[in-house]
């Protein structure tokens, strides 16, 4: 690591998760952004740069939205810069926050991730269907449900699995969220309830999916210097990935996510991590769909191909097992407002390094977490590394 | 930390319209320019990172982030997009480079202007849904704001921001990459249709269809691809507000305050002594002659004297838009950061045929992101080290 | 979600407060408007599908018959060298059976969408279509063979739609 620096977090924000918030995107950003900020132990004037996360323009309802929601996000007068990387947003925003500070370029970054999807009428999922081709694709009617359909199913047929352990995770995840105040999805549901859910797009059934969702998350990122000043525990960001498949979505195996392997591949060289299921204690892997949770543990190496549902089916990701994953109940249980739901999971992360995750707090002392989000058309991943 | 350079530059267009390319095509011609350009680099291997700068309602769609990794030779490999003007993403490649992680970085920002069939409406669903976009009309009547407050604040003449016009057209005659390039007079300009009172129609810029390709490394790979490297000095950029109401009408903030930072870093304390020539985004003339004193090129209110007086002609003491700027290329949306920087690598590298600015060493590259933002970038080129 | 915070803002509202009035709110439908230049690669590939075929482009340095077609190899970064026709047959690599419209409203009649892998291109390479003439959709399988359905010549536009879906064929 000699001659490059290192970056911390220092504090954190979230909202409430809620299908309709009555604040605009503006004030929830706000909302975050000055959470964050208090837990930090510092205001506005101390942040030299701001990054913002948040998905397409459509949900809210404004061109560069980017640009709109500045002010509300901390930006007044200050370099600010949003990326956009599809559902990899929540998860990648930090990672540009860390090159903002990791260049040397400044000392602080304030990071904030925004959804606003109610704004979007009828529904937010017509947002979606511009997500595709205009010429190839569109024509056919695509949505964005029968993507994840169609990637659950050949997932299922690859490795001969279940739906039965699928609905695990989802039955994991909306437990997990009864302990975390921020959930909309919280619940007791058995497997059952999952089978016999509505059946949306084959094999995809209501109970699989993550609802909209409108909130904010943020994080406050700092050079080494003055996480010393700030706190005594700071969480280091020592590993940061992402990767983007072809747009040729219909020309690839959509059973393996090779783009998060290859994420998380980078993330994990940065951190020095050789194995991943010895050397990492909690991880948030992105699961707006249950399947996804499993398909992205596999993509993190933090099992083999095929083998996550197997590990779920026996505790293992449970919050006391060995590998807890989702503690926080994930986007199945705290809902998906889409960059803020990626950002929450590296809140929920920095939270259980610094041991503050309440009833959450997986045991163990954790040392070393991860975070992923998954983008674009079965396509982009973001992956982050921290450690205490 | 490592210094970083421009190792290579590609560029399609401008041109009105490209019916015959998608913006699939037209981003696999530029890219491929830039990689030969930069020492016949293979993206495949020899790229770290690629960082595209687009926004989805100029594209037509959700997530444009999807459709852009195969024709820049990037599938499985580590892309972004930055929802910005490509100087943002010249700004993102550099601070990468500066991370000591990543040694070679491509940027991307294109223009497929002649896609949008509906463009203005799509800059009006850019307003505040609540305050301004119910009030109506076509959004410039903003720029038509700023430019009234501008010649009542500062005293600048309607005929010193039509000279923008005359001066940047006639460079552009010069640029095989203009568009829109013709030899006009001021009068031609002032009798041209007032649109947006004070503004009137020539001086407001025609968007253009291109791309522009940057490749970036670090100082020990750039010295290995080329004998030419563009050395980025200092780069800044900053948001004023998006708010309509609370905004300085007629300083240009975002300008001002995203060049001291590029400044800093540059070391430049006299930019009209220690600057050579400069690219200013003029998509309103007027805003060539706002931006030039908010990039402390000349004092607060004496742009357009300067101007009148020749000094920012292809001859003169600091030539401005030496490309033909936004009015001669075209409006290559959010493009027009690297618009700048293209022609600053070119004149800096002696390439600029014949609008070459004599013995260049340090050039400016100025943006804004348009109607309704108050977003801006600078950066600081040279080809010394 | 830190001990430390003891309250998490957010107002929630319920849908049914918009349409009693209880909170204001701003309409506006966006006028958004496009015609995308197919370019040179689909430009082809839809005149094509007009004359009842489809077509791919090939890389000589991978080998590999790509479709849809393109005109410059992502894995090579090359320009692709030629084209050939692939078959309108093919396998279904996945397949989905949609109950929800695009707005999540039930559909009367489910939609079946797949991936299907052409014969005659790379493995693996495919577009996604419908899938019709399936009866029980719980007896269709990954794996079946399915060959288009295209519309009649004279209705053809140069559209993907030429097709009109796939149908599922005996091996």
């Amino acid at each position: 690591m000699f001659g490059k620096k290192r970056v911390a977090i220092v504090g954190a924000g979230v909202t409430l998760f809620r299908r309709n918030l009555k604040e605009t995107g503006k004030e929830l950003s706000f909302h975050a952004a000055k959470m964050a900020l208090e837990q930090a132990g510092m205001e506005l004037r101390d942040i030299q740069s701001v990054v913002m996360g948040t998905a397409p323009d459509a949900f809210d309802g404004v061109h560069m939205k980017g640009e709109y929601l500045a002010d509300g996000a901390g930006a007044y007068h200050k370099p600010y810069t949003r990326v956009f990387v599809g559902g990899g947003t929540g998860v990648f925003a930090p990672l540009a926050g860390w090159w903002h500070v990791a260049s040397g370029k400044f000392d602080t970054c304030l990071v904030v991730c925004e959804e606003k999807m109610s704004s979007c009428y009828p529904h937010p999922q017509y947002a979606f269907t511009t997500i595709f081709d205009p010429i190839l694709e569109r024509p056919i009617g695509m949505n964005l449900i029968w993507i994840f359909a169609l990637e659950m199913n050949r997932y299922m047929h690859k490795h001969n699995i279940k739906k039965e352990d699928i609905a695990l995770v989802s039955v994991k995840n909306k437990r997990n969220a009864l302990d975390n105040p921020i959930a909309q999805l919280a619940a007791n549901i058995t497997v059952e309830d999952v089978l016999n859910s509505e059946i949306m797009a084959w094999p995809v059934q209501r109970l699989d999916v993550s609802p909209t969702s409108d909130g904010a998350a943020a994080a406050v990122l700092v050079s080494e210097d003055i996480a010393k000043e700030v706190t005594d525990n700071p969480v280091w960001i020592d590993g940061v990935g992402w990767c983007i498949d072809s747009t040729y979505w219909t020309d690839r195996d959509l059973y393996y996510p090779d783009y998060v392997e290859y994420a998380a591949r980078m993330a994990y060289k940065m951190a020095g991590i050789k194995n991943p299921p010895k050397e990492i204690d909690v991880a948030e892997p992105y699961d707006p769909f249950d399947y996804k949770e499993l398909h992205h543990m596999e993509g993190l190496l933090l099992c083999k191909k095929g083998e996550a549902p197997k590990l779920t089916r026996e505790g293992v990701t449970q919050r006391d097992g060995d590998l807890p994953t989702c503690p926080s109940g994930g986007l199945l249980g705290c809902g998906n407002p889409i960059a803020a739901a990626g950002m929450m999971k590296v809140c929920e992360i920095f939270w259980q390094l610094r041991g503050e995750a309440g009833k959450r707090q997986v045991p163990g002392d954790p040392r070393t977490g991860v975070a992923q989000a998954w983008g674009d058309l079965m396509q982009y991943g973001s992956v982050i590394v921290l450690r205490r | 930390m490592s210094e970083v350079a421009i190792v290579g530059v590609g560029c399609v267009g401008f041109r009105p319209i490209t019916p015959e390319l998608s913006y699939k095509e037209l981003m696999f011609e530029a890219a491929v320019k830039a990689y030969e350009d930069a020492g016949g680099i293979n993206p495949r291997e020899d790229v770290d990172v690629f960082v595209t700068c687009a926004e989805d309602y100029l594209e037509g769609f959700s997530i444009f982030d999807e459709f852009v990794p195969d024709q820049l030779g990037a599938a499985l490999r580590h892309l972004l997009t930055v929802s910005g003007d490509g100087m943002l993403g010249l700004a993102t490649a550099y601070m990468l480079i500066k991370t000591g992680y990543f040694d070679t970085v491509v940027v991307e920002a294109h223009s497929k202007a002649s896609d949008i069939l509906t463009y203005m409406d799509i800059v009006q669903f850019g307003l505040d849904p609540i305050f301004n976009r119910p009030l109506g009309g076509h959004p410039y009547y903003i720029a038509g704001l700023e430019m009234n407050r501008y010649l009542h604040e500062t005293g600048t003449t309607e005929e010193q921001c039509a000279e923008v016009v005359v001066k940047n057209k006639k460079n552009a005659v010069l640029n095989p990459h203009a568009a829109y390039g013709a030899n006009i007079t001021l009068n031609q300009v002032m009798c041209s249709e007032r649109l947006f009172h004070p503004l009137k129609k020539l001086e407001i810029s025609t968007p253009a269809d291109g791309c522009i390709v940057l490749v970036l490394a670090s100082e020990k790979v750039a010295e290995k691809l080329t004998d030419k490297p563009v050395w980025v000095k200092g780069v800044g950029w900053c948001t004023e507000t998006p708010s309509l109401e609370t905004r300085d009408w007629t300083r240009a903030v975002y300008t001002r305050l995203a060049a001291e930072m590029a400044y800093k870093e540059a070391k430049i304390s006299n930019p009209w002594r220690d600057i050579d020539f400069a690219e200013i985004h003029d998509v309103f003339a007027y805003k060539e002659l706002q931006h030039m004193e908010a990039l402390k090129l000349c004092d607060y209110g004496t742009a357009g004297k300067l101007t009148e007086d020749g000094l920012t002609a292809l001859d003169g003491e600091l030539p401005v838009n030496p490309s033909g700027g936004l009015l001669g290329m075209g409006y290559g949306l959010e493009a027009s950061g690297l618009q700048k920087v293209l022609e600053v690598v070119l004149q800096l590298r002696g390439e600029a045929g014949a609008r070459q600015v004599e013995d260049a060493q340090v050039g400016l590259a100025h943006t804004w992101r348009g109607i309704p933002t108050a977003t801006g970038a600078v950066a600081v080129l040279s080809n010394v080290k | 979600m830190s001990v430390k915070i003891k309250h998490y803002p957010g107002e929630e509202v319920e849908t049914k407060d918009f349409r009693e009035g209880k909170v204001l709110f701003e309409s506006f439908r966006p006028k958004a408007k496009y015609a995308w230049s197919a370019g040179i690669a689909i430009s082809r590939f839809l005149e094509e599908l007009k004359n009842g075929r489809i077509i791919a482009t090939t890389c000589s340095k991978c080998g590999r018959i790509m479709v849809p077609p393109r005109i410059y190899c992502e894995k090579c970064f090359k320009p692709t060298d030629g084209w050939t026709y692939v078959k309108d047959t093919g396998v279904i690599n996945t397949f989905s059976v949609s109950f929800i419209a695009a707005d999540a409203s039930r559909l009367k009649e489910p939609i079946v969408v797949a991936i299907i892998n052409l014969d005659g291109a790379s493995e693996g390479m495919g577009i996604v279509h419908r899938i019709e003439e399936y009866g029980d959709w719980r007896e269709i399988k990954i794996g079946m063979r399915v060959k288009a359905v295209w519309k009649p010549p004279e209705e053809r536009t140069g559209a993907i739609t030429d097709i009109k879906y796939f149908k599922l064929v005996k091996e």
